[in-house]
């Protein structure tokens, strides 16, 4: 019964074709209602000479789409190439463009990694949103030929309190961790951040980490005509359509299937069988070029594969495995179906390709060819649809200058310091504010988050969060690894982008250090409001423009990374959020720092500079509800400095323990580092600095570390040699049960004290 | 010595558990689900994952794997076999262990380091532990809570099949804490907890672990 209305609604389809545009050039075209522009249709139908198919023109509609063209960024993203330098090229096997950067960390190995956003589907739907995020970033590490070696996620919320944060917090950590733990991707680190400008409009970014040989490296082009184009994996449905419906709607009647949502679904298991043929195909040596569907699906990766390459491609979309037989075929082009792959094969080893895809239980089929004609065409049921230059799809998209501007009250904003806000004067003030601040929703302990994420899974997890930094082990016989960490403080860079941008920079770089490990490169995900704004247009402008000077000035370049802009509930945008990942590489996994002290009788050193610098601070925030004047001075050769001490320091097996210091100050530090193993510290302030600034400042550039006695002149020699402003600041105690941080002359705090206050503001929120 | 690691399409501590075995100091060997016998192994691991998606109940679709028959045979003909995380699954809905692992009863996966006591020495997975010895393993699952009617739960501790209980945080709300049961004959066990993630101190929780490869390494030694 239900197959006879679906053929029925099938034959009363009306397919339009390319003769049907040239016989008919003035049909009416909802363009519009698919976002696209009047520019940008009439550039569309001159690049064609004729009015586009309904095909075509879903097609262009969502690749000329901001997320898929970056039509706002490119002209700022740009810099990133700009301004790097050969050195910083030399160890780029693959830059900025494809699906992800890969570079070389010695060995014969590369590591290939980028961070991408999925926010809006996570708000709409929490785990599916946040898990196909997941899938999408790791199909992507998948395509450079690598296999995937561990994720990371940065995630932000609203206000802790609120109703709605209760309702897509734990869907979407349900959701990192559902679609994750059953890749077998062990989960080592990201952020969990709230702030009220995410009420409407959480951040769910994901990274992917993935390890190949130098001679492994894949590239999403189609060469060679005759070759043949395969789609393999999930079957393709109607689900993540999105805007298109409008269009596909337009030749239904009110029997046609029903909208579907535009929040894709995510099939983990699937993705495990694609991620393991898939290495099995690469190891076979039968893939000529690859790409995954994800935004924009079939659409994104026939027009990129066929640009990249010999510039034609011949399609029988009529061919793909369908998992809806009423799918319309601008549906298909469309479709945002999860865990599927279009792969470039020789004809010779099609069969040989069948054949190890059966093994694993993946569905594949032949659906096109490459070809030289220069034209993307597609074939629905012997009529052509489509017949467009592949390369106008896929990078001939409109190019915006925004207009941008300072917005007025930014000079309101960086005069409003919290200078004014009132400090703790006491030991027992302090005292209280640290306890306080190690309750609050962004210092507090994590793991009622993180214990959802299998952190050991592929048993290379070296380090995991709470660390500074992830690191993994590459090589169990060399011991190389290596390191990742995320951060963006989104307050600072609201207060100035520039310096914001920068600083989240630093602080990923100082993470990576801290881990004993050399920063290499650099993934970013710019979360930002609307573009359409000139004042988020500036934020967006100034930050892009900061990352960029700050890579130069450390030496590491961009790799990859993404754009997302319309974050925003109605007028008010979010803290704008450029989150920076940075890799970097250790040579041998075993001389890792870890943040927790764990003996007795080690020297706590505290290294860089202390200004009375709380504008922007999570004491500000957290105690104050306060935002106004101006982030933390960035020193980036002062970072640079401290990153050679710390990471000469793991070299020569100098410290016992290292962290960084960056939300809520040395405090913070301290009350971390001391509770990772229960160790106590008995703490003197350094001297000449009020104890309030000592305490919740989060100057930049900083570090605290353990360091036993017989290392002590060395490691103090490693200091003065680069310059780092070094201060013995205490000692660490016992791990008894009257284990406690005691700063001397200010407050005693016993460990069991601290632990319950850091440990229970998670579980206290989501409790059942 | 060679012992058998099975992998199912999902299974995801497939490699974990050979590179434990190695360290073990015995042969893994790689089986295939698809595979009817079992090259002659001197025991089997089934390691943790989610077999097939285990969008059914977990393990309810590996049990009948044509790997899984050729699994039962042995067992029933005394081969050690270890079933650890949804390998404990598919030995339950094999039948080759009793009882049922059900979702945790906080309705999250958990993944921490977890304190276990090993309460029965004198199986061919225990026997270089002592009986109440307290290790540290590493433990993620989902669906962890092991469940049993009272009949069946007291019969197990009569007969010491109780293997290993948690201690400190029952994480999962596994009757009486059971972490691990054995069968009668002590030759098949099934573990919540992942002991091949315990066998490395740079990469999991200590090397607790070890002693569940190293004791089946011996007891076969033994018998040979």
């Amino acid at each position: 019964m239900l197959l006879c209305s679906i053929t029925a609604v099938t034959a009363q389809r009306v397919i339009d074709t390319v003769s049907a545009a040239e016989k008919d050039p003035d049909a009416q075209q909802p363009w519009a209602d698919l976002g696209l522009k009047p520019d940008e249709y009439a550039q569309l139908r001159e690049i064609l000479g004729r009015r586009p198919t309904s095909s075509e023109l879903a097609m262009y509609s969502v690749m000329w789409s901001e997320h898929c063209s970056y039509k706002s960024s490119k002209v700022h993203l740009r810099q990133f190439g700009d301004t790097m330098t050969d050195a910083m090229r030399e160890r780029l096997l693959v830059g900025m463009g494809e699906n992800a950067g890969v570079v070389d960390i010695g060995d014969g190995y590369a590591v290939t990694f980028k961070v991408e956003s999925h926010n809006h589907p996570s708000y709409v739907e929490p785990y599916q949103g946040a898990a196909t995020g997941v899938g999408g970033i790791v199909r992507d590490i998948l395509s450079m030929g690598a296999r995937p070696v561990a994720v990371l996620d940065p995630l932000r919320f609203g206000p802790l309190e609120a109703d709605d944060t209760r309702r897509v917090l734990p869907g979407v950590v349900a959701g990192v961790g559902g679609y994750g733990n059953c890749l077998g991707l062990p989960n080592i680190g990201g952020e969990v951040v709230f702030d009220p400008s995410y009420a409407g409009n959480p951040l769910v970014n994901a990274l992917c980490v993935g390890l190949l040989r130098h001679d492994q490296i894949h590239l999403a082009k189609a060469s060679g005509a005759g070759n043949q184009v395969i789609v393999y994996g999930a079957k393709t449905g109607g689900d993540g359509i999105g805007g298109v419906s409008v269009l596909a709607s337009e030749t239904f009647d009110e029997t046609g299937p029903a909208k579907r949502p535009s929040v894709q679904v995510g099939d983990p298991f699937m993705e495990k069988l694609l991620i393991e043929c898939t290495l099995e195909l690469f190891a076979e040596g039968i893939i000529s070029g690859i790409q995954d569907l994800g935004g924009a699906g079939l659409s994104c990766a026939t027009s990129e594969l066929a640009s990249a390459g010999d510039g034609g491609m011949h399609i029988w979309l009529d061919r793909v495995p369908l998992r809806d037989a009423s799918l319309a075929p601008e549906e298909i082009l469309m479709s945002e179906s999860q865990e599927r792959m279009m792969a470039i094969v020789e004809p010779s080893s099609v069969e040989r390709f069948t054949q190890i895809c059966r093994t694993w239980d993946v569905d594949a089929s032949v659906i096109g060819e490459v070809t030289n004609t220069g034209r993307l065409v597609i074939e629905w049921h012997g009529e052509t649809i489509v017949d467009v230059p592949p390369g106008s799809v896929a990078h001939e998209g409109p190019v915006y200058q925004r207009p941008y501007a300072r917005p007025a009250t930014q000079d309101e904003l960086q005069a409003d310091s919290a200078d004014r806000l009132p400090r703790p004067r006491s030991g027992n003030g302090l005292r209280a504010t640290l306890l306080t601040l190690a309750a609050s929703p962004n210092l507090c302990d994590k793991s009622w988050v993180t214990d959802q994420y299998d952190r050991y899974v592929q048993g290379n997890t070296v380090l995991a969060q709470p660390e500074d930094a992830g690191v993994v082990r590459v090589d169990e016989q060399t011991g190389l690894g290596v390191a990742v960490a995320t951060d963006c403080n989104g307050r600072f860079v609201r207060l100035d982008p520039f310096a914001g941008a920068q600083l989240a920079l630093a602080e990923a770089y100082r993470n990576v250090a801290t881990s004993g490990a050399r920063p290499i490169a650099v993934t970013d995900c710019l979360n930002f409001g609307s573009p359409e704004d000139p004042a988020v247009m500036w934020q967006f402008a100034e930050a892009t423009r900061g990352l960029a000077e700050g890579c130069r000035a450390l030496g590491i370049p961009v790799t990859g990374g993404n754009v997302s802009f319309y974050n925003q509930t109605g007028d008010a945008a979010i803290l704008p959020t450029p989150v920076v990942g940075v890799l970097g590489v250790i040579d041998d996994v075993r001389r890792r720092t870890p943040l927790g002290f764990f003996a007795e009788g080690q020297h706590i050193w505290l290294l860089g500079e202390t200004r009375d610098e709380l504008s922007g601070s999570e004491w500000a925030h957290a105690l104050h509800g306060h935002l106004g004047g101006l982030p933390p001075r960035v020193d980036l050769d002062a970072d640079r400095a401290l990153a050679d001490v710390l990471i000469d320091a793991s070299r020569r097996r100098l410290v016992a323990a290292a962290h960084d210091l960056s939300d809520g100050g040395l405090a913070q530090a301290l009350v971390e580092s001391c509770l990772r193993d229960g160790v106590g510290a008995s703490i003197s302030l350094p001297s000449g600095l009020d104890p309030f600034i000592a305490l919740f400042s989060e100057s930049t550039a900083r570090a605290v570390v353990a360091v036993a006695a017989e290392h002590e002149a060395r490691f103090t020699d490693l200091c003065t040699a680069r310059g780092v402003h070094h201060a013995q600041i205490g000692v660490t105690q016992g791990r008894d049960r009257e284990a406690a941080l005691d700063v001397y002359d200010q407050f005693r705090i016993p460990l069991t004290e601290l632990r319950a206050a850091w440990s229970a503001t998670l579980p206290a929120a989501f409790a059942d | 010595m060679k012992i058998g690691v099975v992998t199912f399409p999902g299974s995801l501590d497939d490699v974990d558990a050979r590179r434990a075995v190695t360290l073990a100091g015995a042969e893994p060997v790689r089986l295939w689900h698809g595979d009817d016998h079992l090259g002659g192994v001197d025991a089997v691991v089934l390691p943790g994952g989610f077999s097939y998606g285990d969008y059914l109940r977990c393990g309810a679709i590996a049990r009948f794997s044509p790997v899984m028959g050729a699994v039962v045979d042995a067992a029933n003909d005394g081969l050690p076999v270890l079933g650890i995380c949804n390998g404990f699954q598919i030995l339950c809905e094999s039948h080759l262990l009793p009882g049922a692992l059900i979702r945790n009863d906080s309705r999250r996966f958990v993944c921490r380091d977890q304190r276990l006591r090993v309460d029965n020495a004198s199986t061919v997975w225990t026997s270089d532990y002592s009986a109440g010895q307290e290790v540290v393993i590493v433990l993620k699952n989902g669906e962890g809570g092991y469940v049993a009617d009272n009949a069946t739960l007291d019969r197990l501790e009569g007969e010491g099949q109780i293997v290993a209980r948690y201690l400190d945080t029952n994480p999962n709300g596994s009757m009486r804490d059971i972490a691990g049961v054995s069968n009668e004959r002590g030759n098949v066990m099934g573990l919540m907890p992942h002991p091949e993630h315990a066998v490395d101190p740079l990469c999991g929780a200590g090397t607790d672990g070890l002693g569940f490869f190293t004791s089946v390494l011996g007891q076969l030694a033994a018998h040979h």
